[in-house]
């Protein structure tokens, strides 16, 4: 039912293309990442929480569907739902079913619950398209209220030495897990422009964070002290980072699992906090979903394929296509990143 | 176990020298005697033998994470670290246990002695037993190279700061041969006046590389000017009737230079000289290569013997009749050294010594000539060292500087690239380049250094888009990036497949400017060395 084309994941019934990468007639979007949800595109289905930042980011003018998890959308007899896919909030897996048949593409996702996004949903099917990013048994991710608890000790911490604290995070989804848990009793809370701007939306659609102050020109520097600063990746070795001295840095990044990468970061702390799915689980997901076909996309692909066959007895198909997933050394992020090919491994 | 692993987490975390002092310095506070002396054993690198396989960790760990042997070894390139790999992949304890950091050790020590059944049951009972952080330090104790990212320089400062003793003295009393197993520090480091360590090298005094015009030096008549000898810098210590040959690494070589042997009855009791040792053939030195294989091997075979007898170059007496004179000036030492050869010279003309020649030079100009010709001496570029110079400890800016040559270079291109390991795990950092002969690649060197951070990552991604088939962990790419490498010396090798053998390669920079076909040859490469045989 669902074809894998130079544009993206194609539904040749419902003439309808799931996160291209290319612009298409109509896109369902899974999440407004800026791999998943690209420009240009003559109309789009989004989740409702979708819409907001892909309005902020891809224009104000942008023909979109906003629609509810669970919502059937029927186009040619194909009956299209969108349904939690706990990656960060407002991101779905797409459900498709065609006489019988079921197809889910799962975008990003991940099953651990991070106090803010809606948690994932099992869903069955027949084939199933995942993505691969830590699909590696190393990976274990803690959960969320340890790291949360780690970094507010930090913050303590560094306080106490007369630091500020700056971690960065992506601006959309990982940002404000971090500030919704963040202890307000340690000091102040403060946002870089890009993710002041995401958390307006979050604020506006789903509820209060805690109170924390843009940094623009209005803002004195010398009053930022013991404070907390929240910052989008691309914030790395800019001047606008070197103001906040002195300060601690910490990255919040499944990467930071392996020492290598923490040290090659040269972050003075890096915090095992991703919204992607581990290795344990990916496997869970995979096997809940009751799937004999799974199509692997952006991450281990090969080795997570090869795993699929030879430990569940699976039909494993590798896919490329153009998704990054939870990219370290660039700044997939921002608001205008270029569309970098698939290829974490 | 568990202070240990927190010592090695906090240095880990941070990049500050201070920040590490000072969390060594609240380790030794708290630290059990035993613990202490083992964990500056440790960070000074002296590591209990290796008692287990490899082969073995990666069985067990198997059997105990229920992983496929394939998918540990994916796991593995991808982490760049066993011991990280295998801390990662065994499931998490429920059940944690703390021993001592020197009980661990000397039970590993034990295990020696032991069959595979009894290793066996001790590790993965270990394993099972700890949480990750100490799980993690306790694979790095059993796997190779444990390294925490501390200099001799930190446990030194660390050592002073905690008992209150200069550094100078710490410095002396950590070199050498020391056993951790029933010592502690204090025995350790008020060790001095006592006969057991006679063997005991001073620490060398290290230049750095000079980055400034040599004009900012100052007067030309402030320095001594010697030749940098590509050998091994040593120290030859005689006492109580008693001769002792260390390399700069610390490694004690006295039997495998026996050239040196009788020197106990001619160099007086108490004399310490710091030099190169270097081969010598007809009057001329010769390159490094024809020592590097009589180092590795077990027995000095006599033809060795004939074909590269060895000499030292000595260019400095740091004990003379039992006195460390390090204090003294450069200028005064090299008067006292001068001396004692000259002496010894006249009674024995086939000393295996030699003073290391001044350079004789009245201007910077006349001095950078001489360095330009440092090849023709088989010599890797100047030696400059003030003449009012104490012996220091370790490197130091200022009084001691090494001048090098330029490098020789060649322009290759990027044929096959690995995962690196530690701070460049799961980044394609590791290459092997190739120059052309005809219309066919041939791989002539493997460099790992010299790129820039950004660098690494942009020809990382590069790689990824360009592979044309994997290996394993290797990859092959599209032949299409010129690297300018260079290298200290070039050999011929029947081992390598392009028949010469680089001395340090690393990248100089990336030729960006070059296409493939701009590349040089095999050719070239025979020319160089050609050139540099003469």
């Amino acid at each position: 039912m669902l074809t894998f084309d130079k544009c993206g994941i194609y539904c040749a019934q419902a003439g309808i293309y799931i996160d291209p990468w290319k612009p298409v007639d109509k896109a369902i979007i899974t999440h407004a990442h800026s791999d998943h949800a690209r420009w240009g595109m003559k109309a789009y289905v989004a989740h409702r929480l979708a819409v907001p930042v892909m309005r902020l980011r891809l224009g104000a003018d942008i023909n979109v569907q906003s629609v509810e998890y669970g919502e059937v959308l029927n186009i040619n007899g194909v009956k299209i739902s969108l349904h939690p896919a706990g990656h960060i909030w407002g991101s779905a897996q797409v459900r498709l079913e065609y006489k019988g048949e079921i197809w889910v593409v799962s975008g990003d996702y991940k099953l651990q619950a991070d106090g803010i996004t809606t948690p994932f949903e099992h869903v069955k099917c027949h084939s199933f398209i995942t993505e691969s990013t830590f699909g590696l048994p190393v990976y274990k991710f803690p959960t969320s209220e340890e790291v949360y608890a780690d970094i507010n000790a930090w913050w303590q911490k560094n306080r106490d030495e007369g630091k500020n604290s700056v971690i960065l995070a992506y601006a959309l989804g990982k940002a404000q897990r971090v500030h919704a848990h963040l202890n307000t009793t340690i000091g102040d809370i403060y946002l870089h422009g890009a993710v002041d701007n995401i958390n307006k939306i979050y604020e506006e659609n789903i509820g209060a964070l805690p109170i924390a102050k843009r940094i623009d020109a209005s803002v004195n520097r010398k009053d930022i002290k013991g404070a907390m600063i929240i910052a989008p990746p691309s914030a790395a070795d800019t001047p606008w980072l070197r103001s906040m001295q002195p300060y601690k840095l910490g990255i919040c990044s499944g990467w930071m699992q392996l020492r290598g990468t923490r040290r090659r970061r040269g972050a003075d702390r890096g915090f095992v906090l991703s919204d992607h799915a581990d290795w344990e689980q990916l496997n869970t997901a995979v096997r809940e979903t009751g799937a004999q076909n799974v199509y692997v996309t952006h991450g281990y692909k090969s080795i997570y394929s090869r795993w699929l066959e030879t430990n569940y007895g699976l039909n494993a198909t590798e896919v490329d296509t153009l998704y990054t997933g939870e990219a370290l050394d660039d700044t997939t992020d921002s608001e205008t990143a270029e569309n970098k090919p698939d290829e974490s491994i | 176990m568990k202070a240990f692993s927190q010592l090695f987490t906090n240095i880990d975390q941070t990049t500050s020298t201070n920040e590490k002092i000072d969390a060594l310095v609240t380790y030794l506070d708290t630290a059990d005697e035993q613990d202490a002396i083992w964990c500056v054993a440790l960070l000074s690198g002296r590591r209990p033998k290796r008692t287990i396989k490899t082969s073995e960790l990666w069985e067990w760990s198997g059997e105990l994470s229920g992983l496929p042997s394939w998918l540990l070894a994916e796991s593995y390139h991808i982490v760049g670290d066993l011991a990280e790999t295998i801390s990662l992949v065994i499931p998490p304890s429920n059940d944690e246990r703390d021993h001592p950091l020197h009980e661990i050790i000397n039970a590993l020590i034990a295990l020696k002695d032991s069959d595979e059944q009894q290793r066996k049951a001790y590790i993965t009972d270990m394993w099972q037993h700890f949480g990750r952080q100490e799980l993690f330090v306790f694979n790095k104790l059993i796997t190779g190279g444990f390294r925490m990212g501390v200099s001799d320089k930190i446990v030194i400062k660390a050592l002073a700061k905690h008992y209150k003793v200069d550094e100078n003295i710490i410095a002396h009393r950590l070199t050498g041969n020391w056993e951790a197993h029933n010592n502690t520090l204090p025995k350790l480091l008020a060790a001095g006046d006592s006969g057991d360590d006679i063997s005991k090298p001073y620490p060398f005094y290290l230049a750095y590389p000079l980055e400034t015009p040599p004009q900012e030096l100052g007067s030309v008549g402030d320095w001594i000017i010697e030749r940098k000898y590509d050998g091994i810098r040593g120290q030859i210590i005689v006492r109580n009737q008693q001769l002792f040959v260390w390399s700069r690494g610390e490694d004690l070589l006295t039997e495998k230079f026996i050239e040196f042997e009788g020197l106990i009855n001619i160099l007086p009791n108490g004399t310490v000289i710091d030099g190169e040792i270097l081969p010598v053939k007809d009057g001329k030195f010769l390159p490094f290569h024809v020592m590097q294989t009589r180092i590795g091997r077990k027995n000095v075979t006599k033809k060795a013997l004939q074909e590269a007898p060895l000499v030292m170059v000595c260019y400095d007496i740091i004990e003379h009749n039992g006195t460390d004179i390090r204090h003294l000036s450069m200028q005064e030492r090299r008067t006292v050294l001068e001396g004692l050869l000259t002496t010894l010279k006249e009674q024995h003309p086939e000393l295996p010594l030699q003073l290391s020649p001044l350079v004789q030079c009245t201007t910077w100009d006349e001095v950078a000539e001489e360095r330009a010709r440092s090849r023709e001496y088989v010599c890797e570029g100047l030696m400059l060292k003030r003449k009012s110079s104490e012996y220091k400890t370790g490197r130091r800016r200022g009084d001691w500087w090494k001048w090098k040559v330029d490098p020789l270079s060649i322009d290759g291109v990027l044929l096959y690239a690995q995962r690196g390991h530690g701070r460049r795990a799961n980044l394609y950092t590791d290459f092997t380049f190739a120059v052309w002969d005809g219309d066919e690649l041939v791989p002539f060197a493997k460099a790992y250094s010299g790129l820039r951070d950004k660098e690494l990552l942009e020809v990382d991604a590069w790689i990824k888009k360009n592979t044309i088939d994997k290996f394993g962990p290797v990859r092959s790419v599209t032949p299409t990036l010129v690297f300018e490498l260079g290298f200290e010396g070039i050999s011929p090798s029947p081992r390598h497949k392009s028949g010469i053998a680089l001395r340090f390669p690393r990248i100089l920079r990336w030729r960006q400017d070059k296409g493939v076909k701009e590349a040089n040859t095999k050719a070239d490469l025979i020319e160089l060395l050609n050139a540099y045989r003469e």
